[in-house]
């Protein structure tokens, strides 16, 4: 059962005269990918708009299909039928090819991401470094969208999109460089192979560990701003910029933009399993024998119900806000976690070691927090009303 | 010269092409960014691995959004009003050439072209960090040192002066 669709794969390609075969497997691979991943996008949609509505105490879309499930069908259609509006001033060329170097991108780094057990499409010695490659081609696509609208709000939003991408993805790497420093890999596969085993009842998890779970917390907070979930929306900013950088887009190339933010997150969230969540195997030992794609996308679920439940929860951050917590706090944080790391592969297994790694987490923690506070200069907040 | 090399010289030969001739300078740099993925491809091709993620995440990722950044910020995106072809060309092309012969000659003379091909070894991300960190740490921490230093100074240069009292 666990190894069911790399059976079905195999049987499939033996068929192949033998020539064909190395094209048909990575047709295969490539075309699952597109498939599950796709569908779990529309999935997702109507999960999150169900979701936010609870939250927000209304019932969400509730008139496509039994509750409103066919939701997403409904859209689909829509966004493909739709007239395709380019503006007359826009540079047509590359606004046509913004939506698809969003698109490619984070479907190839989906390629790196172990879904089960011998599940993955390429095993690559340099995989994390390959996912961090493609995804920094995601900036330039949102900023050839957002320039060729030829828009003020696009540009500023593209603006906005880039100047947080990039400030996020320092801490992002950073607190990933510290799982590949004790795996002492870049293989995703070597990875969740070195998070084998168990200790007692506790599966050996980076997550369990005073560096990891730290990491774990950073690089899920680095995740959000790089895929532009809330509360780091800012280059949306429905309420500011109208919608950011797509705002001159309509009918399917919107939808592909709404596609690649949601591949992009599943993406993300898939490497931070990866890392930090042990990737496909089992939380417990009595539960090994669920296969190993079911917890894959269990943990999935898991973390996308997480990114929603954060989007219902918190208020959007200002620009100066978002700069400071990802300069002063998420990369210094993230600095530490690396020495920490480092410690707690050197020092002997035992009470000693979590002792000092727990402090040195919390320690700095605790101190940058107070000094940044400290610095803010908080006070009975006043109001100035237009006379 | 195989037909994947072929398809992916012809390619980077064209994006910069374009991005020499091209009106418009932000179509410059995303022409440049194509040539730049190019080369990325031909390393990958090349079975170096690390190098072409390396081109990737520097040249596409960071040097193309600074490129990006800088001609927005100059308000450089205005295509020029004098034509691309103008008088200094022939010296910027003699002095092209000039490059092209002193370089040409250089790889012709040397004697790594009579030793022949080295044996192909396979040569793993892992590698590449070792003799980093062993062999070559000292060119590795003067950079670092460098990168350091320019990034203060571009920080200090931005800087709102303080007026003092």
């Amino acid at each position: 059962m666990d190894q069911l669709f790399v059976n079905l794969k195999h049987w499939v390609v033996v068929l192949m005269p033998l020539s064909w075969q190395p094209l048909v497997s990575a047709l295969i691979s490539v075309a699952a990918i597109i498939a599950v991943f796709a569908a779990l996008f529309a999935l997702t949609t109507i999960l999150e708009r169900k979701g936010l509505g609870r939250i927000q105490n209304r019932y969400g879309p509730n008139r496509v299909g039994p509750f409103g499930v066919l939701q997403p069908v409904a859209d689909g259609l829509k966004a493909m039928t739709k007239e395709d509006i380019v503006p007359r001033a826009a540079d047509k060329v590359v606004h046509f090819i913004a939506p698809l170097v969003l698109v490619i991108p984070v479907f190839l780094a989906l390629a790196v991401v172990p879904v089960g057990r011998n599940m993955v499409a390429v095993d690559l010695d340099g995989g994390v470094l390959f996912f961090f490659a493609v995804g920094a081609a995601t900036e330039l696509a949102v900023f050839m969208a957002g320039w060729s609208s030829r828009n003020k709000y696009s540009l500023l939003g593209a603006m906005r999109a880039i100047a947080q991408m990039i400030s996020y993805e320092v801490p992002l790497i950073l607190s990933a460089v510290t799982v590949i420093m004790i795996v002492g890999s870049l293989s995703t596969t070597k990875i969740v192979g070195a998070q084998a085993g168990f200790s007692g009842w506790l599966p050996n998890w980076f997550v369990l560990t005073p560096w990891g779970l730290a990491g774990f917390i950073l690089f899920m907070i680095a995740a959000a701003a790089e895929s532009n979930r809330s509360p780091f929306d800012l280059p949306e900013g429905e309420s500011e910029i109208i919608a950011g950088y797509y705002i001159e887009y309509s009918g399917f190339k919107f939808a592909l933009f709404f596609l690649g933010e949601y591949i992009g997150l599943f993406a993300v969230s898939g490497l931070a399993i990866t890392l930090f969540l042990g990737g496909w195997r089992a939380p417990l030992p009595f539960l090994t024998w669920i296969p190993s794609y079911v917890w894959f996308f269990t943990k999935l679920f898991g973390l996308i119900a997480l990114f929603i439940w954060v989007r219902g929860t918190l208020p959007r951050l200002r620009m100066d806000q978002l700069m400071n917590f990802a300069w002063k706090f998420m990369l210094p944080m993230a600095l530490v976690n690396l020495l920490t790391a480092g410690v707690w592969h050197f020092m002997e297994p035992g009470f000693a070691r979590w002792a000092v790694c727990l402090l040195l987490v919390l320690g700095p923690y605790i101190m940058l927090g107070r000094s940044l506070f400290v610095q803010r200069h908080l006070s009975k907040r006043t109001y100035r009303y237009a006379e | 010269m195989t037909v994947s090399f072929a398809i992916l010289a012809i390619i980077t030969i064209a994006s910069a092409i374009a991005a020499m001739t091209l009106r418009n300078l932000v179509h410059c740099a995303l022409a440049l960014v194509g040539a730049f993925a190019g080369l990325a491809a031909l390393y990958l091709q090349l079975d170096a691995q690390f190098v072409g993620f390396a081109q990737v995440l520097v040249y596409v990722g960071a040097v193309a959004i600074l490129i990006v950044f800088a001609i927005l910020l100059t308000g450089g995106s205005e295509p020029p009003k004098q034509p691309v072809f103008s008088a200094s060309w022939c010296v910027g092309g003699g002095v092209a050439i000039a490059v092209f012969g002193v370089l040409a000659w250089t790889i012709h003379s040397s004697h790594a072209l009579t030793e022949g091909l080295p044996t192909i070894t396979q040569t793993s991300v892992r590698q590449i960090g070792d003799q980093l960190m062993t062999k070559y740490i000292l060119p590795l921490e003067v950079i670092g040192l460098l990168l350091t230093a320019a990034l203060i100074g571009a920080v200090i240069i931005a800087m709102k002066e303080e007026r003092t009292k």
